[in-house]
């Protein structure tokens, strides 16, 4: 378990402030956050690599604040794996337990058993300039958790890597979390591998933590339009709600009234939704999506699997590509965007 | 088609050929004269006492010189790799200065402050005597050395990536021992290469030993004295022994490098 309290750390183009974080036991939790948040620097600190300013860490009931990095207990995973070059793989492996003075043999059992989980037993004797960037992190997440440390910390483990390999590791991951019941705290901007790999996601931003909850919290109930906009909520609309019926608020947007769940009665409100929860279609759906509204489609941008849809009322809408193809979707084409009420996240419009 | 795309590397050799000809030329020539026209004298300077003696010193005091530069070069070094500071360009050209300056004005300033009544002779005095002694010969080859040392470790230093000794530590390496385990053996090549520089270019400087120490003498200061009373006969074999006593260190200098 950590536990960071009220923390703040100036490191010239980095800083932290009023930091403050409880992660269970056992829990992998993921810090999702731009570049240049301070991410690295809070997983720095945890590790011990840098000291506060003010306010404290505790790994596992001990507040480990002033304690150095080798006192503390904890594995390091870098982006760029920072195997030791000089070392082949068994020699990276074993780089920790040989400095903890453990026997020959243990270490040797150990080592092989590890390498032979991850299945990477070929590798041992080779270097690591000559493994491919998978096979790298994989010699990383060995020599880590070889020491048995109470805490993972992983510094964008999978950002250096191709997809397929990213999907390889990511599933990896999540295995090596569950059968050694490691706490994990794993720092990224990738949503989809929060998603994937999170009990819990703090999002950071300028230096800052700005909401903690469950994955499907933090994708569908952003706090605010900063975070929402990070997360991939594309439609951020203002509007002011005119009242309640059947619990269901009516929100005017400026010429069309839209129905949300909200807990708010009254008052200027920001409106999210995300595009791939807007379904599209060339007729009016009567269907349980609450709101339905006409628009004209200006622009068509390919992702791949999926085309995202600017229409002509602001709305930004994701279709798969098999379904803008059955419809016939094109550019200047007449369509109906619906949404579910219960799909809208409303917020408080923040005072300037 | 090929030899259109390789213009420019045969262009290259073209110019690279004349630098190390030029360099060959300047090295071999006395070498081949001495074998040609005086082989009985360069036996005879092989077996002088006072010729052995003095390569030897010479040998002998650069390498306690790159030894002292190893000693308080090596954290100076990686202080200048890893932190930065107010007033770290400053140090940084400190430094380089040995490499620039004149080494007769070099020798001029070692021998102000080591000789008997200077800042730094006066002092050690009771225990030390810089001037025409062996401290004096050491102080000056690690005046002109030390950049030539420094300068490649810090290099070395700087290509060693600071995750690595963060990871160390992680894996409960202390301090120091992140620094023996990972930061050296990564950077063995530059301070290897350091050494060698360093302990080069002590064998090969006479100016400012010359100034504070011209006794007991070392190989340069003996060949400049026999050219003075003896010309080109009296000098070259003297020359033509360091040199191949150079060559051949440096080659198995080179080999343990690889």
């Amino acid at each position: 378990m950590i536990e960071i309290k009220n923390l703040y750390k100036d490191w010239g183009a980095f800083s932290l402030k009023e930091i403050n974080l409880e992660i269970k036991r056992g829990e992998y939790f993921v810090i999702l956050g731009p570049t240049g948040a301070g991410k690295t620097l809070l997983l720095e600190m945890i590790a011990g690599f840098h000291s506060p300013d003010k306010g404290e860490i505790w790994i596992d009931g001990e507040d480990m604040t002033t304690y150095p990095p080798e006192e503390r207990n904890v594995g390091f995973i870098y982006q760029d794996y920072s195997l030791f070059p000089h070392l082949n793989v068994i020699g990276n492996i074993r780089f920790g337990p040989e400095l903890k003075g453990i026997f020959k043999e243990d270490i040797e059992r150990e080592s092989n058993e590890i390498m032979r989980l991850l299945g990477i037993s070929h590798l041992s004797h080779r270097y690591p300039n000559t493994l491919s960037g998978g096979e790298q992190q994989k010699v990383a997440i060995a020599r880590a958790i070889i020491t048995r440390p109470s805490v993972l910390l992983l510094d964008e483990p999978l950002s250096a890597l191709d997809r397929r390999t990213q999907d390889l590791l990511r599933e990896e991951l999540k295995w090596v979390h569950q059968i050694e019941e490691l706490t994990s705290v794993h720092v990224t901007h990738d949503q989809t591998e929060a998603m994937i790999l999170a009990d819990r996601i703090a999002v950071m931003m300028d230096g800052r933590i700005v909401q903690v909850g469950a994955p499907h919290d933090i994708f569908n109930k952003p706090l605010n339009e900063d975070i929402a906009s990070f997360v991939g909520v594309e439609n951020i609309l203002e509007g002011e709600i005119k009242g309640k019926r059947d619990g269901i608020a009516i929100i005017d947007v400026g010429d069309i009234e839209l129905n949300a769940v909200s807990d708010y009665g009254e008052g200027e409100v920001k409106i999210f939704v995300r595009p791939e929860d807007i379904l599209i279609s060339k007729k009016m759906q009567e269907s349980s999506a609450r709101n339905s509204i006409r628009g004209k489609i200006i622009e068509m941008t390919n992702f791949g699997v999926v085309i995202h849809l600017q229409l002509d009322n602001g709305l930004i809408a994701s279709v798969t590509k098999l379904s803008a193809e059955d419809l016939k979707l094109r550019i200047g084409e007449e369509v109906y965007a619906s949404f579910k009420a219960t799909s809208m996240h409303v917020v408080k419009k923040r005072r300037l | 088609m090929r030899i259109k795309q390789e213009k420019m590397l045969i262009f290259f050799c073209m110019l690279s050929f004349f630098i190390l000809s030029f360099i060959i030329i300047v090295l071999a020539e006395p070498i081949f004269s001495q074998f040609l026209f005086g082989l009985n004298d360069f036996f005879s300077t092989c077996r002088d006492p006072e010729v052995l003696s003095c390569i030897g010193l010479t040998i002998g005091t650069s390498f306690l010189a790159t030894g002292i530069a190893c000693l308080f070069g090596i954290p100076l070094a990686y202080i200048l790799a890893r932190k930065e500071f107010f007033g770290k360009r400053m140090v940084e050209s400190v430094i380089d200065l040995p490499i620039m300056v004149p080494h007769m004005v070099a020798g001029i300033a070692l021998f102000s402050v080591f000789n008997r009544h200077g800042m730094i002779g006066a002092p050690f005095s009771p225990i030390i005597r810089f001037f025409d002694a062996i401290p004096g010969i050491v102080v000056a080859m690690l005046f002109v050395s030390a950049p030539f040392f420094i300068n490649p470790v810090r290099e070395g230093f700087q290509s060693v990536d600071p995750h690595l000794e963060n990871v160390a530590r992680s894996l409960g390496a202390s301090e120091w021992k992140a620094f023996y385990k990972v930061t050296v053996p990564i950077a063995y090549r530059y301070i290897l290469s350091g050494i060698g520089m360093s302990w080069g270019r002590g064998i090969s400087e006479f100016a400012a030993v010359l100034l504070l120490a011209y006794y007991p003498m070392v190989a340069s200061t003996l060949i400049y004295e026999r050219f003075l009373m003896y010309g080109l006969a009296g000098s070259r074999p003297i020359a033509v022994l360091l040199m191949l006593i150079c060559l051949g260190i440096f080659l198995s200098f080179r080999s343990v490098r690889r």
